[in-house]
């Protein structure tokens, strides 16, 4: 199990954390928002606008799973943020520094140990529980916006649960390449009601979102939306009787650093050897590999 | 490997902070905030229109901070006015009252209280100026005395009006019934930082995002709607830059403060652009009979920001009339593109790793290319992954 606490403190940032609030808002602010994430979690899969703030990360860059991760947390949460996978990528980092450097609470990379779980575009591979909370970033909330340029537009297409774009861009697909060519962000139908993006977490993440014992907040900072998927609730991936969903798949790669197939694997080439796999999930293959 | 190094990724970033403030700290040079606030007045005016918050000084702290950026610099207080506390509104700010400092109309040669051309460079030829490399230090008796103190404010001895009272180049037009007279709207605004925008928008909704709506993106729209792709013909009525005052109803007034007959206070004031341009256009009267009229266009921006407002302006009369035909009549299109922290924030995100959505696309294409008949070879792939 691996823990970075946090690290003595300078000076200098000692005097920074202490010009800003404990989580880096005013209370004002965080009720505001958790307000909006109650919303959200009583009309499951429902993109509740809210008033989203202006961050020192950038809009786009995972803002509002950041505000989502600052409104909730406590003085004994324990975060855990990834992105793509890894819990030491560029922004993870950044994101980490900044929700310790306002609030001082425990980061951690074990999703195990976690309390709150940020990520962009990855599920960790390890089955969350009742007590987590799955943060994830949205860049584009609208599962019908490729259809339908206008918000006004999308916003009435939900009212009236016309989801035929959703199943038109899917279906095209089959005619143009002979299945369901998208990647990420498949959409989803959530309790049956609304179709919604899953944010772009690949294909093999969506089945993770169903009946999940943790709940899901999904946050669009720039687009300044929030939903939700409360823990337990139906989520299906949007397809075809004769064109089943199918999820991708890694059953016939092993991680060259933990030895497992069949979960999500980045695809490592350095120009020199042959082609190598590695488990995307960085944490989860620490801790299979006993480091 | 590339910057999601499973590990060390953590040291990289450090190393990458130090060499940025290396970069403003290597050539020995310290910029100081007041030269910043001294010198670069116009962009302190840019950053603070588009950041929505009026502060000169934290304006002059985020340019030095952002090494001149405007976009990190608005971006940066942005940020900060994300953790303040909100305790007041203003009452209604009356640009009337405005202590004029500049002043123009191009609808009419003569207005009452005279055309003043104040500050600009618009008079300027645009020839570099060698000499500014060896400029020392001004002396005192090189600063002309500024309108701001020494000008009277009240009507003086030869029947001048005083700056704060110059009517609006548009009553003119109101009194002969070519501009339309309307009853003041007082319902409150719908703060856009506090709601999120809903469409269809409301006009204080729109005002609000483009007087905080980047300089450049404005202008290019406002721009675009004048050259052909969009369905208004301006005319500036006025262009007025100056001090507005803000006054707030306030809790019982502690002894010595200023305090006015309506017990609100003043509690400052804040340099403005506004500008008024008339559009004419078609109405058609109850009778069936059309009749040509004028319509406003109004632009707001905090500080002197003259090519913004006008700009700004074009489009307020743009999305008054919405129209399919052109993208700059179109109010998702306007006010969802022009923020700067919002564009630049998602521009920027291109450069994060995308190694997830990039290998489950992967994994698409290459599937559909098992399958595919060879004549569908080359079709392309659908939008990409955001």
């Amino acid at each position: 199990m691996i823990k970075s606490s946090s690290s003595p403190k300078s000076h200098s940032s000692q005097l920074q954390s202490r010009q800003y609030n404990f989580a880096y808002f005013d209370e004002g602010s965080k009720k505001e928002i958790r307000r909006a994430i109650l919303k959200a979690i009583a009309i499951p899969g429902y993109q509740v606008p809210f008033a989203s703030r202006e961050m020192p990360i950038a809009r786009g860059w995972g803002t509002g799973g950041l505000q989502i991760t600052l409104s909730l947390l406590g003085k004994a949460d324990i975060v855990k943020v990834i992105d793509q996978g890894a819990d030491d990528s560029v922004n993870a980092v950044s994101i980490k520094a900044l929700i310790n450097k306002t609030s001082l609470v425990q980061i951690t990379e074990s999703t195990a140990e976690a309390s709150l779980i940020q990520s962009r575009h990855r599920i960790p591979e390890l089955p969350l529980r009742e007590d987590q909370i799955m943060i994830l970033q949205v860049p584009t909330p609208e599962p019908l916006r490729w259809y339908e340029a206008s918000e006004f537009k999308t916003k009435r297409l939900h009212a009236e649960s016309d989801y035929t774009g959703a199943w038109l861009m899917l279906f095209e697909d089959i005619m143009k390449y002979g299945k369901v060519a998208g990647g990420a962000d498949h959409p989803v139908l959530v309790k049956g009601r609304y179709v919604m993006a899953p944010s772009p977490i690949p294909k093999y993440d969506n089945p993770k979102m169903n009946q999940s014992s943790a709940l899901i907040l999904l946050g669009a900072g720039r687009e300044k939306k929030i939903y939700a998927v409360p823990p337990y609730t139906k989520v299906k991936s949007l397809d075809f009787d004769d064109y089943p969903f199918e999820p991708e798949n890694f059953d016939d790669k092993n991680c060259c650093k933990c030895g497992r197939s069949s979960v999500f694997m980045d695809e490592l080439n350095d120009g020199i050897g042959p082609v190598r796999w590695q488990c995307n999930d960085t944490g989860s293959c620490r801790e299979a590999q006993g480091v | 490997m590339a910057y999601v190094a499973v590990k060390g990724g953590k040291q990289a970033i450090d190393a990458s902070q130090e060499f940025l403030l290396s970069k403003r700290l290597k050539s020995g040079v310290l910029l100081d905030v007041q030269q910043v606030r001294a010198g670069l007045r116009v962009l302190i005016d840019q950053v603070m229109a588009e950041a929505s918050m009026y502060d000169e000084q934290l304006a002059a702290l985020a340019i030095k901070q952002a090494e001149g950026s405007p976009e990190e610099a608005v971006f940066l207080l942005r940020a900060y006015r994300s953790t303040l506390q909100r305790k007041y509104e203003s009452e209604v700010v009356d640009t009337g009252k405005m202590r004029v400092e500049r002043r123009i109309s191009a609808a009419f040669k003569d207005i009452p209280g005279g055309q003043i051309l104040g500050a600009s460079p618009d008079y300027t030829h645009r020839l570099l100026d060698f000499d500014l490399f060896n400029e020392k230090q001004a002396e005192p008796s090189q600063a002309r005395s500024l309108p701001d103190d020494s000008m009277p404010l009240k009507e003086d001895q030869s029947g001048h009006l005083g700056f704060d009272q110059l009517p609006k180049v548009v009553e003119y037009l109101r009194d002969q019934g070519l501009l339309a007279r309307f009853e003041n709207n007082d319902t409150a605004p719908s703060d856009v930082t506090k709601k999120n925008l809903e469409f269809p928008s409301n006009r204080s909704q729109r005002l609000q995002i483009m007087a905080r709506g980047q300089t450049g993106a404005v202008t290019s729209l406002g721009y675009a709607s004048l050259r052909g792709y969009g369905a208004v013909h301006p005319t500036v009525a006025e262009l007025r830059v100056g001090d507005v005052p803000v006054y707030v109803a306030g809790p019982p007034p502690m002894d010595g403060d200023a305090i006015d007959e309506q017990g609100s206070y003043y509690i400052g004031e804040f340099r403005a652009t506004e500008v008024e341009s008339l559009v004419p256009v078609n109405k058609i009267e109850a009778d069936g009979k059309q009749s040509l009229s004028f319509e406003l266009g109004y632009g707001l921006s905090y500080g002197q920001n003259e090519t913004k407002t006008i700009a700004m302006s074009l489009l307020d009369q743009c999305l008054e009339h919405p129209n399919e035909k052109f993208a700059t009549h179109d109010e998702e299109f306007v006010l969802l593109h022009i923020d700067s922290v919002e564009s630049s924030g998602f521009i920027s995100h291109l450069k994060l790793p995308h190694y997830v959505t990039f290998q489950s696309k992967l994994v698409a294409v290459r599937a559909s290319r098992q399958q595919e008949s060879p004549s569908n070879a080359q079709k392309k792939t659908g939008p990409g992954a955001p």
